[in-house]
């Protein structure tokens, strides 16, 4: 079985890209699933033009919380803060691929929350984007 | 009533002698049947069954799944004059046939809740079906039935534990309302500013907030006993807490629920009071599995939940001396706690139902009753030595897996249950996962027990507690799936 630890999660959480900080980054924002544990914190620097350019994460956490805000990551790298905001719940899982559980679904999740909260404080929070994220 | 041996000595005539015989002359010790009476036939389920055991859509039979006998051998126990017959055992939980992603449930969270006998749970239904009615107060013939079936239940739990009477046994949600209320109604009455409180860096989040609560209301201090690295509590810590002065309570677990630790509770309750402090033990982790007996630990709180003991949720226990109990505020005020009432005072009964405000869990309560008469039948030693035995087991075999590392105390004999472990730099939370896969549940994460796990330097860990219900092949399953979880990760 294993369906969901493949090769590239094992792979993303051994070697994670783009783990690190941003001294200068302008969205910072983190957060924790006291269930497990897991932490995730998002740090991204933006340009005038409002496109990303850097964007790191930091945390501790099982494989899949840890992989998935690894991948976030490039995925959100070149795109414009206004990309980032549309990205979904589907998005980050098709990343990830194979099936999780309902308790794993907020181990994925989580680092996609963290990016949504910061990308929000940024461009200033709707009742929408609150329930948006109430909803990760 | 018949005992287990008469009805395995009725089943198994001839071989029956041979282990009675054992049994005599080894009172104190305890073998598998199988290693000691070779060939020995165990009765199948001597309790006939009303129902056929549960079955769930698309599940089939534990029995049918090929290559997952999870019953191979039948493993009988003697201790003293019982026999431990593990198929009986199991034959008892229907849940026990429920198929976890195509493989029978091995279930190894029993430390986090147990699962529940048929007897409990149909007890359960025939209080809801037969004589469903609030307690204490009906002058009606079902009313009066529940009431003694509560009443029972709350002398079969001082039966258990050998407190002196019932009325030192107060019906609680759990462990963690017990101990809150010793620190809402008996702390607040007896630890002021500047006082101190002993608690030890192993406790449950249950045993540790309640008392910072009470110690910034009260301007008190919470003082730790420290661990050694094998999971002990440092003694030295302890004495010199005490000798500081000024110590009301010292509050600690009997077994610690992440690493099994079975802590000298005894010694230190006489150290506590003879300095003149008061004694609380969670009991959670020991009165499910172990002879626990209060007057003879002399402790004068003891906290446990029944949901840990075969009972349902919902429904727990807090011991307290008389004299204690008698001095103590009420915790909650409503009905049935009140003696008179005025508009603008009122006068309290006496415990325990000064501590029972408003309608209790009846049906937990007696639920509670009937998995005592079902651990009792079994026998608390004879519990004691089948969980002993599968932790030694469990202890043994994960060691030997490649990357495993085990906390908590290295001598197997010293731990109660309960094995915590990890595997390389896999999370606790993907080796539970993967668990889950071979259809065995664990637990993974920090175990409500934050500050341990800080001392131990890990932010969460893998548990495997084991039951009355569980057998060496379930172990044998879960060490065969770390060892894939192993292979998963390249460890």
């Amino acid at each position: 079985m294993s369906s969901i630890y493949s090769e590239i999660i094992l792979d993303y959480y051994r070697y994670p890209r783009n783990k690190g900080t941003l001294p200068h980054a302008q969205i910072h924002a983190r957060d924790t699933n006291p269930l497990c544990g897991d932490v995730v914190e998002m740090q991204l620097e933006v340009d005038e033009k409002n496109n990303v350019k850097d964007v790191k994460f930091n945390g501790q956490g099982c494989a899949i919380s840890q992989a998935s805000a690894s991948m976030l990551t490039e995925l959100v790298k070149g795109k414009t803060i206004d990309d980032a905001r549309k990205i979904s719940k589907e998005d980050v899982l098709s990343l990830i691929g194979g099936q999780l559980t309902a308790v794993r679904l907020k181990c994925a999740l989580l680092s996609l929350k963290v990016l949504k909260t910061g990308v929000y404080n940024y461009i200033g929070s709707t009742d929408a984007s609150k329930d948006e994220l109430s909803g990760l | 009533m018949t005992t287990l041996k008469q009805k395995w000595a009725a089943a198994s005539s001839s071989t029956s002698l041979k282990a009675t015989s054992h049994a005599a002359a080894d009172t104190a010790s305890y073998r598998k049947a199988k290693n000691r009476l070779p060939g020995l036939a165990v009765p199948k389920s001597t309790t006939p069954t009303t129902k056929p055991p549960l079955t769930f859509p698309g599940q089939l039979a534990q029995s049918t799944v090929r290559g997952y006998a999870t019953q191979k051998q039948a493993t009988a126990y003697i201790h003293g004059d019982k026999l431990y017959d593990i198929d009986k055992v199991r034959h008892d939980f229907p849940i026990l046939n429920r198929l976890i992603n195509g493989k029978p449930l091995a279930y190894l969270d029993s430390a986090a809740t147990a699962q529940k006998p048929a007897e409990v749970i149909d007890e359960l239904t025939r209080f809801y079906n037969e004589y469903n009615a609030n307690v204490h107060r009906g002058v009606y013939k079902i009313s009066e039935e529940a009431t003694a079936a509560y009443e029972e239940a709350r002398a079969k739990i001082a039966r258990l534990i050998n407190a002196k009477s019932p009325n030192e046994i107060i019906f609680v949600r759990g462990t963690t309302e017990a101990i809150n209320l010793v620190a809402q109604s008996w702390g607040r009455a007896n630890v002021g500013l500047g006082d101190g409180i002993i608690l030890t860096e192993m406790e449950h989040h249950s045993n540790i907030v309640p008392w910072q609560l009470l110690a910034k209301e009260r301007g008190a201090h919470l003082k730790y006993v420290g661990l050694t690295d094998d999971g002990h509590l440092v003694h030295e810590d302890f004495r010199q807490h005490l000798e500081s002065g000024g110590i009301k309570l010292v509050t600690l677990t009997h077994v610690s629920n992440v690493l099994g630790t079975i802590n000298p509770v005894r010694e230190y309750i006489r150290e506590a009071h003879k300095q003149g402090c008061r004694v609380l033990v969670d009991a959670a982790q020991s009165v499910p599995h172990m002879p626990v007996d209060v007057q003879d630990m002399d402790c004068d709180f003891l906290a446990f939940s029944g949901h840990k003991m075969c009972g349902p949720t919902g429904i727990g226990v807090l011991y307290a001396k008389k004299a204690i109990l008698e001095e103590m505020p009420p915790y909650h005020g409503g009905g049935e706690m009140i003696r008179e009432v005025h508009l603008y005072e009122s006068t309290w009964r006496d415990p325990p139902y000064r501590f029972e405000a408003g309608t209790t869990n009846i049906a937990g309560a007696i639920g509670l009753g009937k998995a005592i008469d079902y651990l009792s039948e079994i026998g608390l030693r004879n519990i004691q030595a089948h969980d002993q035995e599968l932790t030694e087991y469990m202890h043994e075999m994960l060691g030997k897996v490649k990357g495993v590392k085990i906390y908590g105390p290295a001598n197997p004999r010293t731990k109660a249950g309960v094995i915590s472990f990890s595997l390389g730099d896999v999370h606790a939370h993907d080796m539970a996962s993967l668990l889950d896969e071979d259809g065995i549940a664990v637990r993974s994460g920090h175990h409500c027990a934050q500050p341990l796990m800080d001392r131990l330097g890990v932010s969460s860990t893998t548990r495997a507690s084991v039951y009355i219900y569980n057998t060496e092949d379930e172990i044998d399953r879960l060490v065969e799936s770390v060892e894939r979880a192993g292979r998963v990760f390249k460890i």
